[in-house]
Order: C-alpha cells, then structure tokens, then sequence
C-alpha cells in the first residue's frame, strides 16, 4: 500500500539505473534531506547540535568509512581509532601551517592523507585474511597512536601532547575553535556526511562496489571471473580510509576542538566504530547511519531519561546504561544478526506487498 | 498490567515536561564527578568532599549569603568526551547558569578551556590541568591555584637536593618518572628536564598506559636501571598498582614520591605495610578533625544527607573536594561583595576569583585552621602561592602526616615555560594578552 510501485513506470535505462529507483524512496530522502538541512537548525538547541548530532553525524562518517572497508568488501580492520588520529593529525598540522587553503579543502587532503596511510597497512590484506587481518590492522592502531604521543613534531612540541584546533572560517563564519556557531558547525558537518553518504552509495552500486562484494563473497571466484584483488582490495582500504579520515579530521576539529591521541583515539574508538557497523548492519549505508545513532545518541537519551527524568543517582545512572545498551545489544543481535538495517529492509518488503503479502 | 504500563509511561512522560516549582535565584554548580570506572577509587571520594561542603553551607547557613547552592552532579568516567557531553548540558542550567567548573581530570580541563571562556564561566582546575593557565593574562577564564604541577616538580626536586646534602648532591643521581601516558603525566616532563640540565641528574622517564593495571614491565626497567629516586604522576588505579610493584621489587618507598594525586589512603593501603614511608606532595592537612568536619557530620550526614561513608570523612581526597568547594565558594563570596548582588553569573565569579584572597584568619572563621596555604589572586597569577609540601604514610597508624614544611617553587625554572607555553596557545589560537592594570 504504502510502498506500491504499480504505475511507476522506467521507460528508459537512466530511470532503471536510478539511485532510488522507487518514488517514495526519494521522497523520503528529500523529506530526510529537507529535515536536516532546514527543520532541524531551527528547532533545535545548543546543547542539542553541539553534545548530540554533531557526534552523531560524525561517527555516521567513520562507520561509513568502515562499512566500506568491512561490509563491502569484508576486510576486517580494527585501525578505525588510528587512521582517525591520522585525519585528525593531519588536519591540525595544515591548519597551523596552510590555513589560508580554507577549511573545507583542508579536510579533504587530510582524508587524502588518511588514505595515503590506509593503503599502506592495506598492503598486508593482499596477503593474509580475516582474522588475522584484524591483528595486522591492531598493529596499525598501536603504531600510529604510539607514534602521534611520541614524536613532537605531530604536536608542535606542545608540553602536554595535546593538540588544539586553531579558530577557521568558511565564508567568514567561524566553524572551529571555541567562538564557532553551533548551527554553522552543524551545516558544516551534515552537508559533508550528505555529499559522501551518497557518494558511498553510488560507489557500492557501482563497477568498484561490486568488485569489493565479489571479493567479499569469494575472493577466488572473484579473481576466476577478472577481479584483480590488489586494485579492488587496496581501492577498499583507500576510500575507507579517506573517509574515516576525514571523520577523524571532523572529530578533532569541529566537535572536540582539543585531542590527545591516546585517549581520544584509542583501540575503544575502533571498537565502537566496528560494533556500530555491526549492530547496524554490514555493508548498508543506512546501516551505518543506524548504527551510529544507537551507540552515540541512545546512551546520552538513556541516562538524561534517568537522571533529569526519573532523579537517579548519576553512578546508579551509569551502571544501569552500561546493563540497558548491553541487553539491547545482545538482544539486537539475537533478533536480528544482520543488523538493524536489515530489519528495515525486511519491513520495506512487507510494505511493497502489504495488504496482500502472497 | 496494561493499565499500570500505561500509568508508567505516562509519568515517564509527564517527569521531564513538569516545570520546576519556581524559587529563588540558585547559585548552580555543577560537578563533573566520575564514580564508574578505573579511576572511581580517587573520584568517588573527591566528590563527596566537594559536595558535602556545598551541602553544609547550605543547611547551616542557608547557602552562601543566603542564597542556596544547587549542585548538579554529571558523570564522566574520567572520559573526555563524556566530559564534553556534561559541560554542554549543564553550562546553562538554572537561572545563574552554571557558575564554576571543578573539571577534576586534566584532559577535560583542555578541552574546557577554550569553550569556558566564550561562555563566560571560570574553570576552576585546582592544581591539575593546564600549567601556563597561571598566566592570568592569556588564560582569564582559568584558575589554578593553589599550585602547579610545575611548581610541585621543581619542589620534589627540591626536597631531593635536601634529602642528599644539598643541591650540588643531585650531579650524577639518577631520577625516573613513572607516569601517566596522557596530558596530565606528560605535564610534568618539561620542567623536569629543565631541572636536570641545571641540576645534573639523570631523567628517566617511564610511560604507563591507561589505566595502568599492568606495570611489570615499568618496573622491571627501574629494577635495571637502578635510580636513586622514583617520582609518580599516577592517577587511579595505576597508584595502588605502582605502589604495590614498587614494594615487590623493595624499592625504598621513602625514595618514592607521587604528585599529590597519588597520595591517597587508597593508593597505599592494598599495599598494606610495605607501603610504609611513601612520599606524595601535599598542599592541605590530612584528617578528619578540624571544626568543618563537625559541622559537616552534624548539619549534614547527622541529616542523612551525606554523599558518602560517614568514616571516610576527612580522608586525603575528601579534604581535597572540601578545599576546592571552599574556594569556589569563597570566590562566589567575593563575587557577590565585589558586584552587590546576589545574583551572580559566570562572568561575576571570575572577577570574584580574581580578586580572591583567603588569608589566615578568614580560614579560623571557616573552621579550617592551619588546614591550607594562604592563597590571593591577582590578574596576572592565577597560580596563586604556588607552595607544596610533602606528606608521608604511616602504615601501622594508617595515617597520612605532612612531613615538611611548604617549599617555594623554583620561579627560575617554571617562569620561563610558562611564558613560553602560554605564549605558544595565543599564537596558535589567535588570542592576544590582556593588559592587567
């Protein structure tokens, strides 16, 4: 009823090869869209934009950037946190050094960095698989992270190891540093994830994405039927570093504005990426939307539920989440392994052929 | 069933939406506290000092000048983000809008710095945080008295030169620094390695990783390397583990100094006896026996109103939240008396801050004599005395004792990096110094 295609005729290739080839898919992306970008800004407060969706939207970007590497083309990595440092990093040298190139392409070449480096400690996947993938990557984690607290030049030798985002501005808005707006901040960081969420769309459907899910699904098939796994396997690592790289570089810019790397990312920052893409949905766009929005945003409701709501004591408060986002986890995962996307993809079906499913 | 589920949801729905029962003006300050975690041992009790202070006041006398104190307590676990995520929620809290910041954790302190000062609210970060914030000039939004942890370096320094005959004794000794692998144990490298150009010692320095459970390795290299003397910039549960490793391989604990962080009746008593004579620096007495602690007993756990154990009152870190809720209070104090009202902000308690002097005879009235320093604040220092002494465990009576008097940082040392540091944020942040007349 809701999801009925009956009418919706493609009369030529270029309707067939749409990027939503169903009408209400499109309208409810424009209607997502025409909320972010327009209700959302008005409606909602500081403490909304600033502590809620810019984290929300930001590790939408590195689980994305991870869903790529993992959920398309099944190359396990738990390098997540360090290639994050390696946007971050970088984006602050060019900041100090280079700020008159602007910020927006200061991100952009901090993602291409990231991906220099991706592709580097991708070079082991051509080589060794799965698990013991994860283990090369976890090298990856500790090298950088231990690196960027070592050497000083990644810190202009700051006493403490810290690094501090220097105010930028794009079209003489302030988007960095603590006299950044809010709302701008929040334009800033939504119209990046937009572009490159559809950008990552159109990529899996295409030549390149299906190359990684044949890899994913069978690396030797693939090879047999003219898959080079060196190009597919390393592109993977590239475009998921990039974008991973350039959440990294949002991280420290815009939503924190001071990191160090050993705690803002550490191997914990991997595995929150990796569970996000898990309880999401492997190798689902919207799964890594999803996925996100359960582990940044539902621990921040759950406990201002309990403390603002029902007066917990903050301790008794943290403990409880801790058991609540544990149970829903594992519940999640019981219910349904493949991820909450799946769970809507199922809903859509029963849609499309509701009232009459047979 | 259905109906009581109904009920439920309906109350969970009407909780948040209730508006609260209008009232005087609040004076709202929020605590950033962590009670999960690794790091709980030391923030649990810190906590409770902070707000059974706050709790006193305002059941003995109504507050501070008769304006009630609402304390408003978010968690962090000692992470950063978490951190962020409290600060954003409660800067704008009540009428007053949150009126001080206790961060309590070096790396939320960093992260406070630049957002604080837009918003107009003074960080209080009491001997930890940022070390240059003492340039007033560049850093009017932050606060570090009493002092820091450069100043506290050059002071165990100090008392090292002492312990070895002098000074020209620390040529060719051997120091190791056994720290936190973050911005808060790296703070003190800079000055130390100062000293040791100037001094002639040797520095070792030994990272440990967060949290700091495993330390074999640490230990197992000052075993080798033999130095003369251990310093600590531990925090949670590395201090117990440190402490109980360093016992194992019989390293004199007298020999062993921990920053006044790792100076806790919890960081030495899993090591039980072996803890014996361990070190930490001190900028306040230990105990639980000073006229403040009867009020606190009688206005507040007397009430059933105490945030912890009614025997853990006057422990180290209890004293610690209890000074830093002094202070704060003084500061608001000072605030309302410097503005004439009652009705203060952010920017009001900064100025209170900065004109703070709690000398002698004001800390008899408070019931803490001989507890503290004498601290005043001017523009330009916001580091105040800078002064720290040592205090020692004693593992049979299970007491802490301050075992020195308080030694004067060596200004030689510190001045310089600090200007230099600080400078280097106006230049990477773009913020130009204040003038101070």
């Amino acid at each position: 009823m809701i999801y009925r295609e009956t009418g919706q005729f493609k009369a030529n290739y270029q309707d067939d090869q749409a990027l939503f080839p169903i009408a209400q898919d499109r309208y409810v992306i424009f209607g997502i869209l025409i909320v972010t970008f327009a209700v959302v800004p008005a409606m909602l407060n500081e403490y909304w934009l600033n502590a809620i969706l810019l984290p929300f939207l930001i590790y939408s970007l590195a689980a994305l950037g991870l869903n790529i590497l993992t959920g398309y083309c099944g190359q396990l990595s738990l390098g997540t946190g360090a290639f994050m440092a390696v946007g971050a990093f970088s984006v602050y040298k060019m900041m100090v050094a280079i700020p008159e190139l602007g910020f927006i392409p200061l991100v952009l070449l901090s993602g291409l960095v990231t991906a220099a480096v991706g592709t580097l400690f991708g070079l082991p996947s051509l080589r060794i698989k799965g698990f013991y993938l994860a283990v090369a990557t976890l090298a990856a984690q500790f090298f950088l992270i231990w690196m960027f607290n070592k050497v000083g030049w990644f810190f202009n030798y700051s006493a403490s190891g810290m690094i501090n985002a220097p105010p930028m501005t794009i079209f003489g808005v302030i988007v960095t540093g603590p006299h950044a707006n809010p709302i701008a901040k929040y334009y800033l960081v939504a119209a990046i994830v937009a572009v490159f969420a559809l950008a990552a769309k159109n990529i899996a459907r295409g030549r390149i994405g299906r190359n990684w899910m044949a890899i994913r699904d069978m690396d030797i098939a693939a090879e047999l039927i003219g898959v080079r796994p060196l190009i597919a396997k390393l592109s993977a690592f590239a475009v998921s570093s990039f974008y991973v790289g350039m959440a990294g570089a949002l991280y420290f810019a815009v939503w924190l504005g001071s990191a160090e790397p050993t705690e803002a990312f550490d191997i914990n920052q991997s595995f929150l990426v990796l569970f996000m893409i898990i309880i999401g949905g492997l190798g689902s766009v919207l799964g890594s939307f999803l996925g996100a929005a359960f582990l940044v945003i539902m621990p921040i409701l759950l406990k201002n539920i309990m403390v603002d709501g029902l007066g917990t004591d903050t301790s008794l408060a943290k403990h409880f989440e801790f058991i609540i986002v544990g149970v829903m986890i594992i519940g999640f995962l019981i219910v349904e392994p493949h991820g909450l996307a799946r769970l809507w993809r199922i809903a859509k079906e029963k849609l499309r052929l509701w009232p009459f499913p047979y | 069933m259905k109906k009581l589920t109904r009920t439920m949801v309906a109350a969970l729905l009407a909780v948040p939406l209730m508006p609260g029962i209008a009232s005087a003006y609040e004076l709202v300050m929020p605590t950033l506290d962590y009670r999960t975690g690794p790091y709980a041992p030391n923030g649990i009790p810190f906590a409770n000092g902070y707000g059974d202070y706050l709790s006193m006041l305002n059941e003995r006398d109504g507050g501070i000048k008769g304006a009630r104190i609402s304390l408003v307590p978010c968690e962090t676990g000692y992470n950063t983000k978490l951190g962020v995520e409290c600060y954003e929620n409660t800067k704008n809290e009540g009428q007053s809008g949150a009126l001080v910041y206790q961060p309590l954790s070096t790396g939320i302190t960093y992260q406070l710095i630049p957002k604080a000062s837009v918003d107009e609210i003074p960080i209080f970060s009491m001997g930890y945080g940022r070390t240059s914030a003492a340039n007033g000039k560049i850093f009017p939004w932050v606060f570090n008295f009493p002092a820091t942890y450069w100043s506290q370096a050059t002071v165990f320094v100090q008392y090292i030169g002492e312990r070895e005959g002098g000074m020209a004794n620390l040529k060719g000794k051997k120091i190791a620094l056994v720290y936190h692998n973050s911005a808060y144990g790296k703070e003190p490298i800079r000055t130390l390695e100062k000293a040791a150009e100037k001094y002639g010692f040797e520095f070792l320095q030994l990272p440990v990783d967060h949290p700091g459970q495993e330390q074999k390795s640490t230990w197992l290299q000052i075993r080798q390397n033999k130095p003369d003397w251990v310093l600590m910039w531990g925090w949670g549960v590395m201090n117990q583990v440190a402490i109980k490793e360093a016992a194992s391989i019989r390293f004199p604990m007298d020999h062993f100094i921990g920053v006044w962080w790792s100076g806790s009746e919890n960081d030495v008593l899993p090591a039980g006896a072996a803890a014996d004579g361990y070190l930490s620096g001190a900028f306040h007495q230990p105990g639980g026996n000073f006229p403040v602690h009867d009020d606190i007993r009688k206005h507040v756990y007397d009430k059933g109103m105490g945030l912890g154990d009614r025997d853990r009152i006057g422990e180290v870190l209890y004293n610690r939240g209890l000074v830093a809720a002094m202070w704060a209070s003084e500061a608001i104090r000072k605030a309302m008396e410097i503005h004439g009202t009652n009705e203060v902000r952010g920017k009001h308690v900064r100025d209170g801050f900065e004109a703070l002097e709690v000398d002698e005879s004001r800390l008899k009235e408070l019931g803490l004599a001989n507890f503290t320093i004498p601290v005043k604040i001017t523009c330009e220092n916001h580091e105040g005395p800078g002064q720290v002494a040592l205090q020692q465990w004693d593992a049979k009576a299970k007491q802490w004792k301050l075992v020195t008097g308080f030694y004067e940082p060596l200004r030689e040392i510190t001045g310089p990096l600090i200007a230099e540091d600080s400078a280097q944020y106006a230049a990477e942040n773009n913020v130009s110094e204040r003038s101070c007349n």
